[in-house]
């Protein structure tokens, strides 16, 4: 029988073997939760769980824990992003607590973009904790019950952890050996940065296996849609830890303008159907950079659908799909 | 520091160096004991803090873990990283706060390479920084152990007993 670690609803689609998807859902600049409630409906039919990014470019926005909080009393699956730029030990513990307290049954530990890539580059960076001390604190909490003090927990939070990996930066080599220590800290699923580059990837996978880490942790290739070159072009600059090969961004420059969103669209499919065939890779991780709208329909048309282990949808994300099916017959 | 980027960029000659620091503070644990560690922590730090800054653009930690990070300090990373690199390096290897600036992890894991004593130690998992320790003397910690103390809850190995008593590290496969 397998074990869970908390049972949630993309553990439970990774551990039956089956192709996972999950997806970002980008937080909003407002106070009002319509918008969460919006793009959830959406995603919650496509993918297996949903991302509440956690001020990620060090842009502020409504936070990852409020996202989750909205999110679990509505029934829907969420992935809790935790970055250590903005707060120290006692305050993520404190959180991660709370979020299994509202449901929150994944968790994704990152280091987190540099304050100076964010539009507040003035405020303190934080980093008390390094993505993989975050990890193994995490895994202590969730296995032995304690806080990092060693004050003890009456009741442990039942987590499935994740965790990072970049294969498209130096140092190259290390790379692999990077994933396998943060499978020792506690990682038990991986969402890898946008993946444009897959000869690379295939190289990385190649590493991984000879390692057997494939077998150790679920792997999820971070996959996205580019909306001209000069999306391409911002990504690639902007965004740290993006890599886009130029011959991508000469394809989309080629392309007229009319059809350069939907080229990249394609492109976007192409690379999910590529990094498909790879021995060892686990599903795929949609993030869409202010293109949320295409979310949907690159999951469908890249042949995911529907999504396995739907009983169970949350009760708007039920009745939208009943209705949509009485509409098609 | 020119003197230190030349020994920086020779890993293995620091390396020894390091060992041989290593070997003559233990050899001297009984008179610092004698002198007292909160006395000697004082009459050293100075100096250390010179020289070690000098060598290593040391930061004065306190825990220094510099044989298991290819001779590089990491509290030069401006995110204070002590596991290994963000994924946000550059694609030319430079950091991505401090564009000028070569990654300090690819540095160490290049200089980690040509470190047949401590290169190994580069894939350890480090416990997290005690600020309490900043401005102290990291060679008077490595003597009283204090560098070693770990939060009570920490656990470094790879192996965690659960609670429920099950096999702590499920392999996913079906």
């Amino acid at each position: 029988m397998t074990e869970y670690k908390s049972g949630s609803r993309l553990e439970r689609v990774l551990r039956s073997g089956r192709f996972a998807v999950t997806a970002e859902l980008n937080p909003p600049d407002s106070a009002d939760p319509q918008e969460v409630y919006e793009a959830a409906l959406v995603l919650s039919e496509v993918c297996d769980g949903i991302n509440a990014t956690d001020a990620s470019g060090a842009h502020c926005h409504m936070s990852s824990v409020a996202i989750c909080a909205l999110l679990t009393r509505a029934g829907y699956e969420p992935v809790l992003q935790v970055s250590c730029r903005d707060r120290n030990r006692i305050a993520i513990q404190g959180d991660l607590l709370g979020a299994a307290a509202m449901g929150v049954r994944n968790v994704l530990c990152l280091t987190g973009d540099d304050v100076t890539v964010g539009d507040q580059p003035q405020a303190r960076r934080v980093f008390d904790f390094d993505s993989i001390q975050l990890l193994r604190t995490a895994k202590i909490m969730r296995d032995k019950g304690m806080f990092l003090s060693g004050r003890k927990l009456t009741v442990p939070p039942h987590l499935f952890l994740g965790a990072a990996a970049n294969p498209f930066v130096p140092p190259y080599d290390w790379r692999p050996l990077r994933l396998a220590k943060k499978i020792e800290a506690g990682a038990d699923f991986i969402q890898t940065q946008f993946c444009f580059d897959v000869p690379r990837f295939r190289h990385f996978m190649e590493r991984v296996r000879d390692l057997g880490l494939h077998k150790k942790v679920f792997i999820l290739v971070g996959v996205g849609p580019l909306r001209s070159e000069k999306a391409a072009e911002f990504m690639r600059t902007r965004v740290p830890g993006v890599i886009i090969p130029d011959e991508i961004v000469e394809r989309l420059r080629q392309t007229p303008k009319e059809r350069r969103q939907a080229e990249g669209k394609r492109i976007c499919i192409e690379i999910i159907q590529q990094v498909r065939q790879i021995e060892g890779v686990a599903g795929v991780h949609v993030m869409a950079y202010r293109q949320e709208e295409l979310v949907a329909e690159i999951i469908h048309e890249a042949g995911l659908l529907p999504r396995p282990m739907q009983p169970g949808l949350p009760e708007p994300a039920e009745r939208q799909r009943r209705k949509r099916t009485e509409q098609s017959i | 520091m020119k003197v230190g980027s030349w020994l920086q960029n020779h890993p293995h000659l620091l390396e020894r160096l390091y060992r041989a620091t290593h070997w003559l503070f233990q050899r001297l644990q009984p008179p610092i004991a004698r002198i007292g560690y909160q006395r000697a922590d004082r009459w050293l730090r100075g100096s250390e803090e010179l020289l070690k800054r000098a060598m290593f653009d040391c930061r004065m930690c306190g825990q220094c873990i510099l044989h298991a990070t290819g001779m590089t300090c990491p509290m030069t990373c401006p995110k204070n990283l002590r596991n290994g690199p963000c994924g946000g390096v550059r694609a030319n290897g430079h950091c991505e706060v401090i564009p000028e600036m070569k990654c300090v992890w690819v540095l160490a894991y290049e200089r980690s390479q040509a470190m047949p004593i401590y290169g190994g130690e580069i894939h350890h998992i480090q416990p997290p920084v005690n600020r309490q320790l900043e401005g102290s003397s990291a060679w008077i910690n490595m003597l009283t152990g204090e560098d070693k103390n770990v939060p009570a809850g920490w656990v470094g190995t790879s192996t965690i007993p659960v609670i429920s008593q099950q096999s702590p590290l499920d392999s996913p496969t079906h």
